[in-house]
């Protein structure tokens, strides 16, 4: 053995620098979503780098194919679960699409001023994560607290924080409560005040901007290419928004307006974040507006929705309606159909094929954070390491959807 | 069900879609100098701090519902705080009971058919020879709810055709020590009673066992 003060060329013991091999997650803090980018350094410089996506995989498509119809929203709710209600809307309304039938306009609302809530909660979580991950805590801790005033509304109309289960298809679950508008009415302009707070606290503080100006730029045309839907492709400069493409729901009643950047990089996503959760709240002041007190919210099919509870008690036919529907699902007629919304990152799909029995034969989802992965590399090669924070940060991957 | 023309994707609007095109950072000399929004950006900061620790420091305690809506802290201190959950707060199952302390579950295993977690495991059984109940109906010999499969979905709830099985309990599941102490089976599900305190259920119809029933008059030998 030799002594331990040996004196050695100093090129021996170096480490050497370039290429470096770094792991960045599955479980890096900022890797939010557990994803695994292994990145090849030269110095500070990233020249290489492995996006390894699939550590939240839980095979849920395949566990669609194992209940009825009803018994998918458990499992939506999982997706984005940033915004749960968007996911479970969208499957309410691809299952819909295929019965062929249009919930009432009073649902039609409700489902626009839920989702709406939800899409801000999602932008809030996004943007107050990457301001964190970027040294900025006290932003999070605002978002997070706008963010509770919305799960509050939630809380008191579905029953549960996050995973709600709340949509139907042919409805919701119930009704809504009849504060519903007037709490709505408190939560938003409340959360308003405090989302302007934050973004003036950031936009004020050179580090901040610096940091996410020009950095994980992307093009207009790669991003298009690469199929990116939703904030992260508008913020390149595509007006896409499948509410005003393809108005689904109500959403062609509404005027707003589709906030769109120049350059997209981290600077305009989490703009067009910050300008959309303002539109959103736009959309549920009109929805709250437009939105009937009395009346149905489930269609009038006997196949499809539950009936009362009075009726499955006290009659026969209520009971036998309910017992079909429960122990065999819901009927949907054999074909397949792709369905789309416009979910918290983009376009979030479902492609559902049905047999024509009570369960699903094949649901498949096509989640707009897979598709905004693809980018990633080409985001964050050239870059500094650092700044793959901010740019990951920024298009807010949920690992949920992603592995679906 | 024949899947028709429907109305689920509108035609898009002729116009051009309103665009609100996001301006770049207004980089004034003060966000450049650094210091100066600093400053602002303490100022605004501590004008938080201030609210928020306020009522500690004056010994106020705020309505536990609304503080949200206030500004200041929103922290709830949970053992000694406690906010009342909304009425639909979909808490810990508890099962009904009629009047005569028997279950309300007939055994007719909707709840977990309709189960997406697969949590609830029911054995059937027919009540003993001579029961004047037996062929009526059957009772629930064995009814397991593993809490920590379940979800809280409330399925089941929505899926009990006799208002058996409820969610309004109020309560959320406690950190217990091992898990077979989250298996609940049917003593402890009937000993949980509702938020107001009662065991009642909202089922109008009158079961055997109840004291307005008026009786079970079928013949049952050839059963």
């Amino acid at each position: 053995m030799e002594p331990l003060d040996i004196e050695l060329d100093e090129g021996e013991l170096e480490f050497p620098s370039a290429p470096m091999q770094v792991n960045m997650g599955p479980a890096h803090p900022a890797m939010h979503g557990t994803v695994r980018m292994v990145v090849e350094l030269s110095g500070e410089t990233i020249t290489k780098v492995d996006v390894q996506i699939g550590y939240l995989h839980r095979g849920f498509e395949k566990m669609c194919e194992r209940g009825t119809w009803t018994q998918v929203f458990p499992y939506v709710d999982r997706l984005n679960y940033a915004s749960p209600m968007l996911n479970n809307v969208g499957f309410a309304l691809a299952v819909e699409k295929m019965l062929g039938v249009t919930v009432p306009e009073r649902c039609q609302h409700y489902r626009v001023i839920l989702g709406e809530l939800a899409r801000i909660c999602d932008h809030m979580v996004c943007s107050g994560a990457m301001a964190m991950e970027l040294g900025a805590f006290t932003p999070f801790l605002w978002f997070a607290k706008a963010r509770e005033l919305i799960w509050d509304v939630f809380e008191e109309e579905t029953g549960a924080r996050v995973t709600h289960s709340f949509g139907r298809v042919g409805g919701m679950a119930s009704e809504p409560t009849p504060n519903f508008k007037a709490m709505v009415r408190a939560a938003v302009p409340a959360v308003r005040a405090l989302i302007d707070d934050g973004e003036k606290l950031l936009l004020g503080n050179r580090i901040f901007l610096d940091r996410v100006e020009n950095v994980g730029r992307m093009s207009k045309e790669r991003a298009i290419a690469l199929g990116w839907t939703g904030v992260v492709l508008r913020s390149t400069g595509v007006p896409y928004d499948v509410r005003k493409v393809h108005p689904y729901l109500t959403y062609d009643r509404y005027e707003f307006d589709v906030p769109v950047g120049t350059s997209g990089d981290n600077f305009d996503r989490f703009m067009c974040r910050q300008e959309e959760i303002r539109q959103s709240v736009r959309i549920i002041e009109q929805a709250l507006e437009q939105m009937a007190d009395e009346g149905s919210v489930n269609i009038n099919d006997p196949r499809i929705v539950l009936p009362p509870k009075e009726e499955v008690y006290s009659t026969i036919e209520g009971t036998i309606q309910h017992f079909k529907i429960v122990m065999e699902g819901i009927k949907v007629p054999a074909g397949e159909c792709y369905s789309y919304t416009e979910a918290g990152n983009g376009e979030l799909g479902f492609y559902i094929v049905s047999d024509g029995s009570g369960t699903p034969y094949r649901v498949r989802i096509r989640p707009p954070c897979f598709a905004t992965m693809q980018g990633m590399e080409s985001m964050i090669v050239g870059g500094m390491l650092p700044d793959v924070v901010p740019t990951f940060g920024s298009v807010n991957m949920i690992g949920g959807e992603c592995d679906h | 069900m024949t899947v028709s023309q429907t109305s689920w994707t509108k035609p898009a609007p002729r116009s051009p879609v309103p665009t609100k095109v996001i301006a770049r950072p207004n980089r004034t000399p003060q966000v450049q100098a650094y210091v100066p929004e600093w400053l602002k950006g303490t100022a605004v900061t501590m004008r938080h701090f201030f609210e928020n620790t306020k009522e500690r420091m004056l010994g106020q305690k705020r309505d536990p519902v609304l503080e949200n809506f206030e500004g200041g802290i929103t922290t709830i201190e949970y053992p000694e705080e406690r906010r009342p959950y909304p009425d639909r707060f979909r808490g810990l199952h508890r099962l009904t009971m009629r009047d005569d302390g028997s279950p309300r579950c007939v055994a007719c295993l909707c709840c977990s058919t309709a189960c997406p977690a697969q949590c609830i495991h029911i054995e059937p059984a027919e009540y003993a020879e001579g029961d004047e109940r037996r062929g009526y109906e059957r009772y629930p010999s064995v009814f397991v709810i593993d809490e920590l499969r379940c979800v809280f979905c409330g399925f089941c709830v929505e899926a009990c055709p006799c208002d058996a099985i409820r969610m309004d309990t109020g309560m959320h599941p406690a950190a217990y020590d091992s898990r077979d102490q989250f298996i609940y089976d049917s003593p402890i599900l009937l000993s949980m009673v509702g938020r107001d305190g009662s065991r009642k259920t909202e089922n109008a119809r009158h079961e055997p066992g109840d004291s307005t029933h008026p009786g079970v008059t079928r013949k049952h030998e050839a059963h």
